[in-house]
This record gives structure tokens, C-alpha cells and sequence, in this order.
């Protein structure tokens, strides 16, 4: 069963770590994904840069409207995520706890997912 | 991250808004400060107890607003409010009362607290260090540091600029389009003022973390004004100039120029983002300064060696740059430029005219001493490096001109 990991935390705060903290939390974070990758548990990690280089393209009206910014200005943002390739959800929430131990903060939402359409030149394909 | 570094930076990332909203509520630069402090106190104790608040800032404007009156019931001996523990963690009749407080001034309010720091009277870098202490909340000894004079002297210079801010007349009511508009500008003059503070001198870590600082600045203005491209600019400017950081001094400290830097140490994330917010900023097809700065940023950033640079496109950008913003300094770069483009003789005969303005500059000397030693003259383009010696603000300047002249002009007297 392939789940997303989506993390979300308050964007504000995480731009705010000095360059020490955000290399120790980035640091643990490699940890828990290389040992996930050995046991064959994980696809593709995304860190996304800041809502500010977010553009929305919004289909409210046509032609649809360019928007600066993310699709919603909430203080819990989307800040990256994972894909895992698990057996079921026990095992999905497994993985999100050991990405949530080495995070300060924030949630992280498991959310099965429907339809994968991997690309194979790019390498971050899960192996089904 | 332990418990303190995570409220640390939550302080640290709430401050600028919740300072914000208390300067509004008191109409005073101390009292607001204090308040803020009183709530970062409580914050230190309620938070690893009660758990991080959904809304940090909401939290911390709302004790500190309570704690400085409380104060203020104290002292005329009524009733006290409530302990904070009652509002460690804004419930549901807080939250619309937080929302209030903030939410539809939280724009006008960091801006015009950013905008205060930027008094007319004071002198660019008493605005700076006003800004570090004030919106930033770095301590007065990290400032100190940063602009390497003494504690005590720091400390005395921000009491008085405070002062000075504190008499002057700020309008508290939300400010029309036009003055919106005009004090985004100086703030943001002002947030690239810190960045080169930073950026100017080196690389010690208390200087860089003014590079830090600027950037956040500019992605909190960024977030208050989604659709200005000039903030974008901006932020794309500081981004990609900080993205060279790591190159830009060898393992000695000295200068390492922009043509000899190993571009495997350019921080390419920075760049990535730099690039996508320049992306964003062009679709409004409202260029302006920063953005033209940034353009050329992204020329550099964009070349995988220095061979490969675009100096004709370059030198576009800076004759664009010369027209929005006329000063000798632009035409000196723009003059860079065209030495690569067209020769040294070009640059020479465009920077001949900024001899009077810039005889005091260190780079206009070491620029023309660059052109003169390309063109073989030697003799003149030593007394240029020897003059910018002579100029440098800093000994990593004086340092790599003395490299440059013990390697081109040792046998010239």
C-alpha cells in the first residue's frame, strides 16, 4: 500500500531556525530516511521551499486567476513530504512516528495514496 | 531541538507581529517591549508545561497585553486578572479575541514597526541596530558583535535611537495606499541595508546571521505583500547573494572574487529559490530596482563557470539599473561589465566622469586599477590599487588588492 506523509508545521517558524538548527533537524531527518530506504519503505522525499515561492493557479474563474502564494495562507503549512510503500496503516504510522521523533513539532498527516504514476528517469519511483 | 530552542525560535519568529500588535495597544515602543518580554518569560515557563499554544503569537499578545495591565491594576490596587495558565492554550472565546487583536492589522503593524526603526534623524546604522534589537529581538551583545564595537557602546547607541524613535510622531491609524506603499519602501531599503551589513565584511558567523535576519525579514514583508514584485526582488536579491557565501572567502579569510570562486560551494537551494521567486516577480511586468539587481544575480547564478557568464545581458541589466537608479556606484558595476564586453578601454572612458564623486571609494580604484593593468598600464594601475589600499574598509579588502598587486606588479615601482 503506497501512503503520502504529509508535514505539516507553522512555516513561520520553521524558516526561523538558525542554519545550525535546521542542519541538526535535517541531519536526524536523514537518519530516519536512510534507514527507512534499507528496509525498502520509502519512495521519494520532498522538502518544499516556502510558501513565498508559491505561485496558485486559481480555477475560480475563467481564464483561471495567477495568484501569488500558496493556495491558503494558514500558519500550519505543507512543508514537504514522503512516499511510503508500507504494508498498511500501522506500518505507515510506524514510519510517521520515527519522522515525527527526530521533527520538533509540527503534523504529519498519513494519507493513502489513490493513484501513483511514477517516472522511471527520474529515480524517485517506489518499487511496487 | 530541545524545549528552549524550540520556543527560542518561536519567540523569535511570533516577535516581529506580536510586538507589533502591542506597540499598536500601547501606542509606546517600551511598554510594548516590556509586555513582550513579560510574555516571552511566561512563555519560558507555561510552554514546556502546558505544551506549545496553537498561535504563538495570539498567545503572547494577549499575556503580555494582560501581564502590562495587570500592571497597570496593580498599581492602583485592584483586582488582578486571571493566572496565564487560564490562557495557555487560547480556547475557543480567546481565539476570536486574539483574531481581533491582530488579524486584520497584523500587515500595518509589522510594518509600521519595522517602519519606526527607519527614522529619517537617524543615521543608517543606529536604524539597523534599532530594527536588530527591536523587531528582530537579537540581544544587544549579538549586535554588538555584529558591528564589532563594544557592548556598553551598542547598548547606549540603541537607548538613544530609541529615544529619538519614541518622540517622534507615529500615526497609529492604519495608513492609506499611498503611505503603505511609501513605508514599504524605506523598510525595505532598510532590510537590504542589514543584509549588506552583513554581507560587506566578511564571514564572521555574527555577521552572516545579519545576512539570516535580512532574509527573514524579507519573507515576513513577502508574506504581507503577496503580490509586490519589488519584495520579491528583494528577497530573490538577498537569496542568491547569500547563496555565494561559502565561496566567497578562502580558508585564510580573504576575498575570493566572484570569477575564482568555486561555484560547487554556491549554496544551489538558495539559488532555487531565488531563481523561482525572480520567475514570479517578472509576471507582473512591473520591474523596479531590486528586481533588476536580482536579475543580475541570477546571471551570475545561473553561469556554471565564470567563462560562461552572460556579461552582455549583464550590462542590459545595469544600463536598465542606471536609469531607474542613477549613481556612480551602478555605472562603476555596469563599468565591470562592459570591460568584458567591450574592454577596458570602454570602462575606462564610462567611469572617467565618477573620478570627483568616487575618489573616496575602494572599489572604484581597485575597478580602474583592473582596467589600467589590463591594458598594460602598469605604473598608473599601481598607484590605483595603492590607492585603493589606502581605502579599504575592512583588511580582507586591503589583503586581496596586495595579493592582486605582489602577483600582476611586482617588478613596477
Amino acid at each position: 500500500m503506497l501512503y503520502a506523509i504529509l508535514c505539516y508545521h507553522d512555516g513561520n517558524l520553521v524558516w526561523s531556525w538558525s542554519k545550525e538548527e535546521d542542519a541538526a533537524v535535517m541531519d536526524k531527518i536523514g537518519g530516519v530516511r536512510a534507514k527507512l530506504t534499507r528496509e525498502g519503505k520509502l519512495g521519494a522525499s520532498l522538502r518544499l521551499m516556502p510558501t513565498t515561492a508559491a505561485t496558485t493557479l486559481h480555477k475560480n474563474q475563467e481564464p483561471p486567476l495567477v495568484i501569488d502564494g500558496p493556495f491558503a495562507e494558514t500558519k500550519e503549512q505543507l512543508l514537504g513530504f514522503y512516499i511510503l510503500d508500507v504494508e498498511n496503516l500501522e506500518a505507515a504510522l510506524d514510519a510517521a512516528r520515527q519522522i515525527a521523533a527526530v521533527n520538533p513539532g509540527g503534523a504529519f498527516e498519513v494519507r493513502p495514496i489513490a493513484v501513483f504514476n511514477p517516472d522511471e528517469r527520474s529515480g524517485v519511483a517506489v518499487k511496487t | 531541538m530541545n524545549d528552549l530552542a524550540w520556543i527560542n525560535a518561536a519567540l523569535a519568529a511570533a516577535r516581529p507581529q506580536a510586538v507589533g500588535a502591542l506597540l499598536r495597544y500601547f501606542r509606546d515602543l517600551d511598554r510594548a517591549e516590556e509586555a513582550f518580554q513579560e510574555a516571552a518569560l511566561r512563555a519560558l515557563k507555561n510552554w514546556p508545561k502546558n505544551g506549545p499554544p496553537r498561535d504563538p503569537a495570539a498567545w503572547l499578545i494577549l499575556v503580555g497585553r494582560n501581564a502590562a495591565l495587570d500592571g497597570v491594576r496593580k498599581d492602583a490596587r485592584t483586582v488582578a486578572l486571571p493566572e496565564d495558565d487560564a490562557i495557555s492554550d487560547l480556547d475557543d472565546v480567546e481565539t476570536p479575541l486574539a483574531e481581533r487583536l491582530d488579524g486584520s492589522h497584523y500587515r500595518d503593524d509589522v510594518l509600521r514597526l519595522l517602519f519606526i526603526c527607519c527614522h529619517p534623524d537617524l543615521p543608517t546604522t543606529q536604524q539597523i541596530a534599532l530594527a536588530l534589537r527591536i523587531v528582530s529581538g537579537l540581544s544587544v551583545k549579538q549586535i554588538a558583535r555584529a558591528f564589532l564595537v563594544g557592548e556598553a557602546a551598542m547598548e547606549q547607541r540603541i537607548t538613544r535611537a530609541k529615544g529619538r524613535v519614541a518622540r517622534a510622531d507615529v500615526p497609529f491609524e492604519a495608513p492609506g495606499p499611498v503611505e503603505r506603499s511609501e513605508r514599504l519602501a524605506v523598510v525595505m531599503a532598510m532590510v537590504y541595508l542589514i543584509f549588506n551589513e552583513g554581507y560587506s565584511a566578511g564571514d564572521t558567523e555574527a555577521r552572516a546571521a545579519l545576512c539570516d535576519e535580512a532574509i527573514r525579514l524579507s519573507r515576513l514583508l513577502q508574506r504581507l505583500f503577496q503580490t509586490e514584485p519589488e519584495v520579491m526582488g528583494l528577497t530573490a536579491l538577498m537569496l542568491l547573494q547569500h547563496a555565494r557565501g561559502e565561496a566567497r572567502f578562502d580558508d585564510a579569510g580573504e576575498v575570493v572574487l566572484l570569477e575564482d570562486q568555486d561555484r560547487r560551494l554556491w549554496n544551489t537551494e538558495l539559488i532555487g529559490e531565488g531563481l523561482a521567486l525572480m520567475d514570479k516577480a517578472m509576471r507582473h511586468n512591473r520591474p523596479g530596482a531590486y528586481q533588476v539587481q536580482a536579475a543580475i544575480a541570477a546571471t551570475h547564478a545561473r553561469a556554471r563557470t565564470a567563462a560562461e557568464t552572460d556579461w552582455a545581458g549583464i550590462d542590459a541589466l545595469y544600463a536598465a539599473l542606471e536609469r531607474m537608479q542613477p549613481s556612480p556606484v551602478v555605472t562603476l558595476n555596469r563599468a565591470v561589465a562592459t570591460a568584458k564586453v567591450h574592454g577596458p578601454e570602454a570602462a575606462l572612458a564610462m567611469i572617467a566622469p565618477l573620478e570627483a564623486r568616487l575618489s573616496g571609494y575602494f572599489h572604484f580604484f581597485g575597478a580602474r586599477g583592473a582596467f589600467l593593468l589590463q591594458l598594460g598600464r602598469k605604473s598608473e594601475a599601481r598607484q590605483d590599487f595603492n590607492r585603493a589600499i589606502a581605502l579599504a574598509n575592512t583588511p580582507a579588502e586591503a589583503a586581496h588588492i596586495r595579493r592582486h598587486l605582489d602577483r600582476h606588479l611586482s617588478d613596477v615601482e
